[in-house]
C-alpha cells in the first residue's frame, strides 16, 4: 500500500461519497459554534424547515462579544447582547449544548474545545471561524468555514470539499530558551508568506515541533491560516494522549485505550509524499515582532523596520509603503526603539494556562511602565480559575496588568476592549490587520514573554538579554 | 446532555433541489479596480458589522475604514468614492484577496453593493468558497492578465467586461478573451443556482451508512453531548 500522510488517512476515513470531479462529501465529527457566524445559519435552517442532523456533535459558546469586565449586569451594547441571546435561543430551540457567559466553562471556542476533550485526534472539526486550525494540534483535520457551510454541517453533518494539497513544514533544532511556539509560527509565516499555504493543509514536523507542549502546538496550528493554510496539524503522541486523558468529553477507560491505539496509527508513513516541503532551523529563530499590517511582515526583535525601496518587487514595495504609513514607522528604526501604549495578552493564539504561566514568570516582581496600559485576558473561565489557584493573577495585578474575564476581547475588538486611533499595541493575538484591534489602532504581534517585557519597558526588548 | 435521534424520519420534500441563490451564467458589467494585495476580510467589512443577525444591508460597511482620509475627506483612491465606478458589478483586485477571517459578511457586503464577479490572480481559500455559496463568481486570471485589465480599467471610463461561466471566459471590449479554471461541480451549482444543502441531503442514505460503519470502527467519536 502506498505510504500516506496523516492528512491522507484522516481525509480518506471521512469520505462519504465523491462527485466525478473529486468534490467530496466529507463527514464532520465535531462542530463548534459561536455567536458571530451562526445566526444566519440557524435562520436558514428554520426557513427551510430543516433540523440539525446530530445536535449532540455540536458545542456552542459566546466568545467574540462578551465583556471581559464584570458580567453581573450583562452586555452593555444592545446589538452584542442580542447576538449572544440569539445564540442561546437557537441552541435551546435545536437542542445544542451551550456554555453561557456565566458558565465557568465559557471561553474562546478554540480554547474550550481542547479543554473539554471535545477535540480528539483523527477527527474532522469545523467552526465558522478561521482559527479552527488550532485543533489540528491534536492530529485532527480542523478548518474554518463560512456561515453557509455552518448551516450545511448542521443540516447534514457533512461538507462539500475539494481535497487540498499537503505541505510539510519541518522545524529541526532547538529553540532558544526565551522563544516559544509563537516565534516559530511567525518565522514560518515570514518565510512562506501570507498566501504560501493557500490550498494546502500543513503538517508541522521535526524535533522542535515534537518538543512543544500541547499548548505550544495549538499556538502553532492556530496561525496556519495566517500563512494561507486552512488547516495545520501535528501528529498525536504521548503529549497528546496525556493532555486528553480524563478530560470531561474524552473517552474513558477501555475506550480511551482503544482510541489511543487507533490514534497512534494516524502518523504520516515514512516515505509519504507532500506536495511541498519547507525547512526551518529552530536555533536560528529570534523572538519575532511584526512591523506591518499583515502577519508575514515580521522580523526578529534584533532587526529593523525594513525599507520598502529594498523590497524585491513592486507589489511588496507598495504593500510595505502602505503598511508603514498606517503603522507610522520609519524604515531603519530598530524594533527595540518602538514604543507601546497598550499590551494585550490573550486570544485563541496565546491565552491558555501555559501562556499565562510563562507570561507570569517574566512579569513576576516587575512593574508595567506608567505610559502603558496592559491587560491579561484568559482564554476560558477554567483557565482563569486555574491561574488564580496558582496565584498568577496576583503576579499580574501586582505588576500592574489588568486581570479580566475570558473571551476574544481585543484580538478583534468586537466587545468594549478596543484600541483608540493611533494607539500602538504589543499583542499576543494573531492578526495585525489595519483596524483589527480598533480603527486606526496599530498592532505588533509577539509572544507572551515579549509582550510582558514590552509592557514593563514601554518599548520592545530582546528578551534573550532582558532582566 | 441531549439525546440524538439517528435515523429520524426524513422529509421527502427536502429532496427537492431548491434554487436558493441567483444562478450565475453570463455577466456584462462595469469594472471597479481595487489595487491592493492581501485585502483581508477585516478591511472588506469591519467588525462592528459582524454583530448583525441578518445577511443584508452590509453595503454600508464595505471598505468602510478606507473610505475617508485621516482629515475626514473622502479618499478618492477608493473606487467607491469615484462616480465613474458607481454601479460596478465586477471587482478587479490583486493577490490573496479575502484573506483572514472566515466571516461570510465579506461576500454578503460585496453582493449587497452589487458585485457578482471578482477577478484576481489569487483568492484566500475560505473566502473563495464562501463566494460560490452566495452566487458570486471569483475568477482567477494570470497576474499579467490582471495587470493588463488594471491598465484598461484606468485608461477607459465605463470599461466593461463580459464574464461567461459556461465557456469559462472573460472577454474585453477589444475582443481579447481570457480563460479561467473552475471546478466542474461548483460551476454546475453556480450555473443552476443550486442549494448545496439540498444536494447533500439527497445523499442521506450514504451519510447514514457512513455513520453506522464509523460507529463500529471508532465508537469514541459518537457519544454525543
Amino acid at each position: 500500500m502506498a505510504a500516506k500522510t496523516m492528512f491522507d488517512k484522516i481525509w480518506e476515513s471521512h469520505v462519504v461519497r465523491e462527485e466525478p470531479d473529486g468534490t467530496t462529501l466529507l463527514y464532520i465529527d465535531r462542530h463548534l459554534v459561536h455567536e458571530v457566524t451562526s445566526p444566519q445559519a440557524f435562520e436558514g435552517l428554520k426557513l427551510a424547515e430543516r433540523r440539525p442532523r446530530r445536535p449532540g456533535a455540536t458545542l456552542a459558546v459566546p466568545d467574540h462579544n462578551v465583556p471581559t469586565t464584570d458580567r453581573r449586569f450583562g452586555i452593555a451594547d444592545p446589538v452584542s447582547a442580542k447576538q449572544v441571546k440569539t445564540l442561546e435561543q437557537n441552541c435551546k430551540h435545536f437542542g445544542i449544548a451551550f456554555f453561557g457567559m456565566n458558565d465557568v466553562r465559557q471561553g474562546i471556542v478554540h480554547v474550550i474545545g481542547p479543554e473539554q476533550g471535545f477535540t480528539l485526534p483523527g477527527m474532522t472539526i469545523v467552526c465558522g471561524d478561521s482559527h479552527t486550525s488550532t485543533h489540528g494540534a491534536f492530529g485532527a483535520l480542523a478548518f474554518g468555514i463560512g456561515t453557509s457551510e455552518v448551516e450545511h454541517v448542521l443540516a447534514t453533518q457533512c461538507l462539500l470539499q475539494n481535497r487540498p494539497k499537503t505541505m510539510q513544514v519541518r522545524v529541526e533544532g532547538t529553540l532558544s530558551r526565551h522563544c516559544s511556539a509563537k516565534d516559530i509560527i511567525l518565522a514560518i509565516i515570514g518565510k512562506i508568506g501570507t498566501a504560501g499555504g493557500t490550498g494546502h493543509v500543513i503538517e508541522y514536523t521535526g524535533g522542535a515541533i515534537r518538543a512543544l507542549t500541547m499548548e505550544g502546538r495549538m499556538t502553532l496550528c492556530n496561525m496556519s491560516i495566517e500563512g494561507g493554510a486552512r488547516a495545520g496539524m501535528v501528529a498525536p503522541d504521548t503529549h497528546t494522549f496525556l493532555y486528553l486523558k480524563d478530560r470531561p468529553l474524552a473517552p474513558k477507560g477501555e475506550l480511551f485505550e482503544r482510541a489511543v491505539r487507533a490514534w497512534k496509527q494516524l502518523t504520516t508513513d515514512s516515505g509519504a509524499k507532500f506536495d511541498q516541503v519547507v525547512d526551518l532551523r529552530a536555533d536560528e529563530i529570534a523572538p519575532q515582532v511584526t512591523w506591518g499590517t499583515s502577519p508575514g511582515m515580521v522580523t526578529g526583535v534584533n532587526g529593523k523596520v525594513p525599507d520598502p525601496r529594498e523590497m524585491p518587487d513592486e507589489k511588496s514595495r507598495k504593500a510595505a509603503e502602505h503598511a508603514l504609513e498606517y503603522m507610522a514607522l520609519t524604515p531603519g528604526t530598530p524594533m527595540t526603539k518602538i514604543k507601546l501604549d497598550r499590551v494585550f495578552i490573550g486570544s485563541c493564539t496565546n491565552s491558555r494556562i501555559e501562556d499565562l504561566r510563562l507570561a507570569a514568570q517574566y512579569a513576576k516582581g516587575k512593574k508595567v511602565a506608567p505610559s502603558v496600559h496592559a491587560m491579561v485576558v484568559p482564554g476560558s473561565g477554567l483557565v482563569k480559575q486555574q491561574a488564580e489557584q496558582e496565584g498568577l493573577d496576583q503576579i499580574f495585578k501586582e505588576a500592574g496588568f489588568e486581570w479580566r474575564e475570558a473571551g476574544c476581547s481585543m484580538c478583534l475588538a468586537m466587545n468594549a476592549d478596543v484600541l483608540q486611533p493611533g494607539e500602538r499595541c504589543a499583542s499576543t493575538s494573531n492578526r495585525n490587520f489595519e483596524g483589527r484591534q480598533g480603527k486606526g489602532g496599530r498592532t505588533h504581534l509577539v509572544s507572551p514573554p515579549m509582550a510582558v517585557a514590552a509592557a514593563v519597558e514601554g518599548h520592545f526588548v530582546d528578551i534573550r538579554h532582558w532582566g | 446532555m441531549f439525546k440524538v435521534e439517528y435515523n429520524r424520519p426524513f422529509n421527502i420534500e427536502l429532496l427537492k433541489f431548491t434554487v436558493v441563490m441567483h444562478p450565475f451564467t453570463t455577466l456584462t458589467g462595469l469594472v471597479a479596480p481595487l489595487d491592493r494585495v492581501n485585502v483581508d476580510t477585516d478591511q472588506i467589512i469591519p467588525k462592528q458589522f459582524l454583530k448583525t443577525i441578518e445577511r443584508t444591508g452590509l453595503r454600508e460597511g464595505l471598505f468602510l475604514d478606507w473610505r475617508h482620509k485621516k482629515d475626514g475627506t473622502p479618499d478618492q483612491e477608493l473606487f467607491l468614492n469615484q462616480p465613474r465606478y458607481q454601479g460596478a458589478t465586477i471587482l478587479l483586485t490583486r493577490d490573496n484577496f479575502g484573506c483572514g477571517s472566515s466571516r461570510e459578511h465579506a461576500p454578503w457586503a460585496l453582493l449587497d453593493q452589487g458585485f457578482r464577479c471578482l477577478i484576481a490572480p489569487s483568492f484566500a481559500d475560505i473566502f473563495y468558497n464562501n463566494c460560490f455559496l452566495n452566487g458570486i463568481l471569483p475568477v482567477v486570471l494570470k497576474a499579467e492578465e490582471v495587470q493588463a485589465l488594471f491598465q484598461s480599467v484606468r485608461a477607459r471610463e465605463g470599461y466593461q467586461l463580459t464574464v461567461d461561466l459556461a465557456p469559462q471566459t472573460v472577454t474585453t471590449p477589444e475582443g481579447t478573451r481570457y480563460s479561467f479554471d473552475v471546478d466542474p461541480f461548483r460551476k454546475d451549482c453556480l450555473l443552476k443556482g443550486l442549494d448545496s444543502i439540498g444536494l447533500s441531503l439527497h445523499h442521506e442514505p450514504a451519510i447514514a451508512a457512513y455513520e453506522n460503519r464509523r460507529k463500529a470502527e471508532a465508537p469514541w467519536l459518537f457519544p454525543d453531548l
